[in-house]
């Protein structure tokens, strides 16, 4: 299967995934197609095992995940990797270790891929510039989660056929958000229209900048929209006044069946998980046919075997491979 | 928002038996929006204003109870933009009602409830509340502003949006300040998106600190802890910059100062979307008439100095000021009856707000029409309410009024729950006579009373 990506006139040719930023739609497109392959094959194929025999994956998590990190876990031993999950919680990091030590005791026990979640924007590509395999950014800050947005326009393709030229509303934190920031990126270069839909306090400055619509009134910004992406609102945000309630943030920015009816017949329903039902979104409609929300989940592996994939073809070819 | 369409704020007034159509004649009709000040007559049926002009002056439809004005002043009814009452939690200070009869005597035909209550009205069940009780009981339009901030504690905003559906025209801290910057910079932004006015009492409360009076000699002289009108200036500059970091609506509740109102003139001039009010006690007393430590003077803010209240005077004279406010805060024996710095703040107010305003007409100050807009229009339109104005199609929130008839306070005679009045005794030229409320008088004056 790697093989027969590499013909391919798309290539991958970076080092480390940190960011959606700077993908262009070669790129792009050349992580989907992969990945749809893999969506489309058993996750029982053993042929796909030989891509990473031998290489040492490690997932360092700073900030507690369960689908990311399982997501990860998952697609590093469908490659066939050893996968090493380093617990932050009973590590030297506890200990006071800074993220740089960190990082140099990690790259002396030589892996090949570490994929990093850390809950300061930037700490993930400061943590590559000290180490010399390949670093995958699993949510760093509000900055990026670019694997979440690359499984968000995969599960947009196959449910649509296409990314350009639909209309996608991002409504929720966008603020605190590294999946609409990331989400932002990849649409905007595939060609859709992207809308962000908040109340002004949990809008970012200036957020037209960023080349999209802005709403503050749900009811117009999902007007006519092929994808509805819902974004978890955190609790905390009720005690720090960015809104005043749970009840009065879902009757003005949760998705609900009036709002729903606003936008396309035929609109996806997004939530890149975990969703916090009755606050940004309505049970029955994360239950609805229109949600895709469980698709994601599946595409969460497919991309990520896709992005260990080309990430794996640029690594350094190992000396000896035990078979 | 569409879906969230605010709704105009429903008129909550007792219901009255409908009067027939009434024909007010030979009356000086004035009406600050237009700056009409001429003789004529007024047209009344169903509720509103059918008809008004000079060729009404002798002419009364047929079939219409006809009042002759005897040439005195037919004006729209005033517009109290903050009125404090003690409904719900202390209702021997005020009730709804007892505030609307007070109104109706003063001449205030809306007025808007301020959230210091117990509870504070910071949920949208006690804007209800508030919404029936004086459906049920007041004799007056009564509105609500809730609470900008959950228990009025300066930490978190309350349900801005739910709330203004539900029917509140501001959002404010009562007498308190939001202290905390990002919470007033949330709830201005948040306000936004809704179009809410964020009403705010401007003290900054750690420099006033536990300050009973204006800092100054006064307060030097009888010993008293002051409070520098720094405090409000502060407030109020940094709630200016705050707006126009947002784009929200602010109002500042009652200015004292000449500082504070180049503040409000400089940010008006920017173009962003700022008012301010003052109180009548702060255009008609000074901090010399508190005297031998006479608490019912102690209000917030506190009383300036006479350049302070000539100022302010002056401003309402240019038209720089939006709103005249009683600041009615009824306070009983109990908490006024104490030393200075030890008494309750507030005034009572309702029912000579009118009397003490026209103090600055027949001074000269202020012509007629340029003071009555901020007791009537200004607030009318600034809270988004239907009254204030002789026109034809408007509510028929009336009052006639003898500018001349020259009278004295006496406090027990005032309807309000509490006699914490700062006008006790003093001599007021200009009464109401008669009080209208969607057509109904609600008010009479019987000499002797």
């Amino acid at each position: 299967m790697a093989i027969s990506a590499q013909k391919q006139t798309k290539s991958f040719s970076h080092r480390h995934l940190l960011s959606t930023e700077k993908l262009t739609v070669p790129e792009i497109d050349f992580l989907l197609d992969l990945a749809d392959k893999n969506a489309d094959s058993p996750p029982q194929a053993e042929k796909k095992r030989q891509v990473l025999r031998g290489r040492t994956h490690i997932n360092l998590f700073f900030e507690s995940s369960t689908r990311t990190q399982a997501s990860f876990e998952l697609a590093a031993k469908r490659l066939g990797a050893d996968v090493m999950n380093m617990n932050v919680a009973t590590s030297s990091v506890s200990k006071g270790e800074t993220l740089v030590d960190t990082a140099i005791t990690l790259n002396a026990m030589r892996p090949d891929i570490i994929v990093v979640r850390h809950h300061s924007a930037g700490a993930v590509e400061l943590l590559s510039q000290k180490v010399d395999c390949s670093v995958i950014n699993a949510g760093d800050g509000a900055h990026q989660h670019p694997t979440q947005a690359l499984l968000d326009a995969l599960t947009i393709r196959r449910a649509k056929g296409r990314i350009s030229g639909l209309t996608v509303a991002i409504c929720g934190d966008i603020l605190h958000s590294r999946v609409a920031r990331s989400n932002v990126d990849v649409l905007n270069t595939m060609g859709a229209r992207v809308r962000l839909i908040a109340p002004s306090t949990l809008l970012p400055a200036k957020p037209e900048r960023l080349g999209v619509e802005v709403f503050t009134d749900m009811w117009k910004g999902i007007e006519g929209a092929d994808v509805v992406m819902m974004l978890r609102l955190q609790r905390e945000r009720m005690e720090s006044s960015y809104v005043p309630s749970v009840r009065e943030y879902f009757h003005f920015f949760g998705l609900d069946h009036e709002k729903l009816a606003r936008a396309k017949p035929d609109a996806l329903v997004m939530h890149p998980g975990p969703m916090n039902r009755g606050v940004e979104i309505a049970s029955t409609i994360a239950d609805d046919p229109r949600s895709v929300i469980r698709e994601q989940v599946e595409m969460g592996v497919a991309v990520r075997m896709a992005v260990l994939e080309a990430l794996a073809m640029n690594l350094p070819k190992p000396e000896t491979i035990k078979s | 928002m569409s879906g969230a369409t605010p709704m105009s704020p429903s008129s909550v007034t007792a219901p009255r038996k409908p009067s027939g159509p009434t024909a007010f004649i030979n009356a000086r009709l004035v009406d600050p929006e237009t700056n009409r000040d001429e003789p004529g007559g007024l047209f009344v049926k169903d509720g509103v204003i059918a008809d008004l002009g000079a060729s009404l002056r002798r002419n009364a439809p047929e079939g219409a109870t006809v009042v002759d004005c005897k040439g005195r002043m037919l004006c729209p009814g005033l517009v109290d933009a903050q009125v404090f009452t003690g409904e719900p939690g202390y209702e021997h200070r005020e009730t709804l009602k007892t505030a609307s009869h007070s109104a109706a005597a003063g001449g205030v035909t809306t007025m808007i409830v301020m959230p210091d209550t117990d509870p504070v009205i910071d949920q949208v069940s006690l804007v209800d509340f508030i919404q029936r009780r004086a459906r049920d009981n007041a004799i007056v339009h009564i509105h609500t502003m809730a609470a900008v901030t959950k228990g009025l504690k300066g930490e978190e905003m309350t349900e801005i949006g739910l709330l203004k559906r539900a029917g509140a025209v501001a959002f404010s801290n009562g007498k308190t300040s939001v202290a905390n910057t990002r919470v007033m910079k949330n709830a201005l932004l948040y306000g936004r998106d809704f179009g809410a006015l964020i009403v705010h009492h401007t003290e900054d409360p750690y420099l006033a600190g536990s300050g009973a009076m204006n800092s100054g000699e006064v307060a030097t002289r009888l010993g008293l802890p002051g409070i520098s009108k720094v405090a409000e200036i502060i407030m109020i500059e940094r709630d200016v910059r705050l707006v126009e970091m947002t784009g929200g609506r602010y109002h500042a509740a009652t200015i004292s100062c000449p500082e504070s109102l180049a503040i409000i003139r400089q940010a008006k001039a920017r173009g962003l979307a700022v008012t301010c009010g003052v109180s009548i006690n702060h255009l008609t007393l000074n901090e010399n008439d508190i005297g031998s430590y006479r608490t019912f003077l102690k209000v917030r803010p506190p009383l300036r100095k006479e350049d302070d209240r000539a100022a302010m005077v002056n401003a309402v004279a240019n038209g720089e000021i939006d709103t005249i406010v009683s600041s009615h805060d009824p306070q009983d024996a109990d908490v006024k009856r104490r030393p200075f710095a030890e008494a309750a703040d507030g005034a009572a107010g309702l029912e000579t707000l009118l009397a003490a305003a026209l103090r600055l007409y027949h001074s000269g100050d202020v012509a007629l029409p340029t003071l009555l807009r901020p007791l009537t229009v200004n607030p009318a339109k600034l809270f988004g309410l239907p009254g204030g104005r002789l026109q034809k199609g408007a509510p028929a929130d009336l009052i006639l009024v003898d500018l001349d008839e020259p009278w004295v306070v006496n406090k027990d005679l005032l309807r309000s729950r509490s006699k914490n009045s700062p006008f006790d005794e003093a001599k007021m030229q200009g009464r109401v006579l008669r009080t209208l409320v969607d057509g109904e008088t609600v008010f009479e004056y019987a000499p002797g009373r």
